[in-house]
């Protein structure tokens, strides 16, 4: 239009809407903005999840300890790996809570779009909130595990069983932001693609099963001989952090640090990568979902 | 657009905004189509899926639901969006709520908007009324320290104050829209957009809404987009209109030209319809009979003049045994608010598989100058004096024109849909 000296000069709440899509532009400061709403977000997914049961926030503790039992027997007793002399429910405990913390970061961020877009399609908020609350409730939910854990850590540290490397513990929150990180960044990336074909979702639960067995989960990576296979082990991204989780906690297992630096570096380009799509997706999703 | 004084602040502009859609079920198809494509962009050539003559609004597999839309809203104006179904007006509100992204085009926002595409967006049944407050509240942009200020006037406004700390799925549906239409007019924004969410909660919060909306724009200074189908609301609420119809603009301006722009855009002028593939509405859940088709006798057009009769031929199936059978004849206006109707005392009764037709006059030199839209119903009746409908169809629009020297234009906002007759006059 030819009035723009109508146009108002300034506004900090300035909108401009174009068909160009700027694909760098990442919009964490408006992501920022909504903190409340990725908190709020986060207390959702508990409150609603736990309501009128009866056990309540006990299946926190169920769920996994019996999963490890489980691991126990089938892995430790039936099958016979090994653990490196750590008690066998302990190990299996540790890797199961650092799975399980990775897995839901995946799933639940693979059906971001499909699972919310009722709410998408009806106001708009930064969609990037979504998948960082789900990564925050997972982490939420890892550290109710993690008491459990603790207190068979307490156990058999008493009994004198294991040795965890105190300093290395101090290492626990990059560990945890780096899961975070690459769950978030596989999880929107697969969100992003089933938007319009829904096939990537079905494949998903699958492949994260795979995942865990690609990963040293239920048997330590020194059980491994030295091979190709440990090699592709090595640089599947999940394996690093898991080791530097174990070697922490239980003393068992390496920091392998080349290893470690290649782990993040995909980390950091699947999840940029992983943003960038999300936000091209987000402005038309809507329109194929 | 050009004749805007100086004092006006745009709040939104949109320049040149098309929305494409594709048409169809998305599926291992469109992954070859998609590739192909592709696979055509990359080496240079032609896209083999791309139609001759792609500017038409629809193509078979792409549909145009805005086709360059160009408009300029302003600082403290409550505009009403109308248009027919598909006009493109739903689109519109979502691009602006940036809910989906437009195909082409640019659009500038100078403020903040609270967008109320529906109402209670993100509210989570198992969660108590406050909970969902706060919810609902960051969803639509606040902070949680400014929903903690406004939370009391939320509440009183709301009117379900008993029940806040309970699960919103113990709520009725009214209690439910009350307080999400609560927390939406308490948002801090600039902007308002609304897509008929005032058709639901009863008549005194629909009233309370439409007024704490007025006050937002005459008083507070922010600007409201409303979209709605009902023109007595937007006649209350707006000083301004936009009329859409196939994706563009065709009006923009005062109210009441817009409404009868748009109602004289929408009047269906056939002279017969024919109701075999027509889906009938829910209530209607017996067969017994079925309306075929329906005329106007001898006519080419559907504006009657002065004292003519409407003349209508209807016929219809029998599927079922039927007695007691009578018709009702109902007139409402182009905005759907019922005008009149008339019964037809002669019970009709016919057996399986029989089709009768019948005509119908019907007298409506009582009824204002203007345009209408008619049903048909077939009901049944029992000595009870129960009744229930066998059939209901939206039958043929008609235009009534009376043109008699000295008469003054009819403002059916003043004077209503019923025009009695002249009264006698004795001068003493």
């Amino acid at each position: 239009m030819n009035n723009e000296a109508t146009v108002q000069k300034s506004t900090p709440y300035h909108i401009h809407i174009s068909s160009n899509h700027k694909w760098f532009d990442l919009k964490l400061k408006e992501v920022f903005r909504y903190r409340d709403l990725i908190w709020l977000f986060t207390k959702r997914s508990f409150v609603v999840r736990y309501k009128q049961t009866i056990l309540g926030p006990a299946w926190l503790f169920l769920n996994p300890f019996i999963t490890s039992i489980i691991y126990t027997i089938v892995f430790g007793k039936v099958a016979g790996i090994g653990t490196e002399g750590i008690p066998k429910i302990l190990f299996y405990m540790c890797s199961n809570a650092i799975w399980v913390y990775f897995s839901t970061c995946v799933t639940q961020n693979a059906t971001t779009f499909t699972a919310n877009a009722n709410v998408f399609g009806k106001v708009y908020f930064p969609r990037l909130t979504t998948p960082i609350s789900n990564v925050l409730s997972a982490i939420i939910q890892f550290g109710v595990q993690m008491s459990l854990v603790l207190a068979f850590l307490c156990f058999y540290l008493i009994k004198g069983e294991v040795h965890p490397n105190w300093w290395a513990c101090l290492l626990m929150p990059i560990v945890l932001i780096h899961l975070g990180l690459l769950g978030l960044g596989v999880g929107i990336i697969v969100s992003s693609m089933t938007t319009k074909y829904r096939d990537l979702s079905i494949l998903v639960g699958f492949g994260v099963q795979l995942w865990m067995y690609a990963t040293p989960i239920v048997y330590p990576l020194s059980q491994l001989k030295e091979g190709p296979f440990r090699h592709l082990m090595l640089i599947n991204p999940v394996t690093a952090p898991v080791e530097i989780f174990r070697y922490a906690l239980l003393g068992q297992g390496t920091i392998d640090v080349p290893f470690t630096i290649v782990s993040w570096m995909i980390t950091l380009l699947v999840t940029l990568f992983g943003i960038i799509i999300f936000n091209k997706v987000e402005r038309t999703f809507m329109d194929t979902v | 657009m050009g004749n805007v004084s100086e004092n006006k602040e745009v709040m939104i502009q949109l320049s040149g905004v098309k929305k494409k859609y594709r048409l169809g079920q998305i599926g291992g198809g469109t992954l070859q189509a998609d590739l192909q494509s592709w696979w055509a962009r990359i080496h240079g050539k032609e896209d083999p899926n791309s139609k001759i003559g792609a500017d038409q609004r629809s193509n078979g597999e792409t549909f145009m639901a805005l086709n360059g839309i160009d408009l300029t809203i302003y600082k403290g104006e409550a505009v009403g969006i109308i248009g027919s179904n598909g006009a493109g007006k739903s689109t519109l509100l979502k691009l602006l709520s940036r809910v989906t992204a437009p195909t082409e085009g640019e659009i500038d926002i100078y403020g903040r908007i609270a967008s109320m595409l529906e109402v209670g967006t993100g509210f989570s049944p198992e969660m108590t009324g406050r909970e969902n407050v706060y919810m609902n509240g960051t969803i639509l942009g606040m902070t949680k320290a400014e929903i903690d200020a406004k939370m009391e006037d939320i509440i009183e406004f709301s009117e379900v104050r008993e029940f806040i700390d309970t699960p919103v799925k113990r709520y009725s549906s009214g209690m439910y829209v009350k307080l999400a239409f609560s927390v939406a007019t308490h948002l801090d924004s600039e902007i308002m957009i609304m897509d008929e969410v005032l058709a639901v909660g009863d008549m005194a919060f629909q009233k309370k809404c439409l007024d704490k909306m007025r006050e937002a724009a005459k008083k507070e200074g922010r600007t409201v987009l409303y979209v709605s189908h009902n023109m007595n609301t937007i006649r209350q609420l707006c000083d301004r209109c936009i009329v859409l119809d196939k994706g563009k603009v065709i009006f923009e301006g005062d109210v009441e030209k817009g409404i009868v722009m748009y109602m004289n855009n929408s009047i269906n002028l056939v002279t017969q319809k024919v109701y075999d593939n027509y889906e009938r509405m829910r209530f209607i859940q017996r067969d017994d009979v079925r309306i075929i088709s329906a005329e106007y006798i001898g006519k080419d057009n559907c504006i009657f003049e002065n004292d003519e009769n409407i003349k209508l031929r209807l016929k219809w199936k029998y599927n079922r045994n039927t007695e007691n059978m009578s018709m009702r004849f109902v007139v409402e206006s182009l905005d759907n608010s019922k005008v009149c109707a008339s019964f037809c005392y002669h019970k009709f009764s016919g057996v399986e598989n029989q089709v009768m037709e019948a005509d119908f006059e019907y007298e409506i030199n009582n009824l204002a100058p203007g345009n209408y839209q008619s049903f048909y119903v077939f009901f049944e009746s029992n000595k009870l004096g129960a009744s229930k409908e066998l059939d209901w169809v939206p039958g043929l629009c008609f235009t009534l024109e009376k043109k008699e020297e000295g008469r003054l234009p009819w403002r059916t906002q003043a004077w209503g849909y019923y025009e009695m007759n002249p009264p006698k006059v004795v001068i003493r």
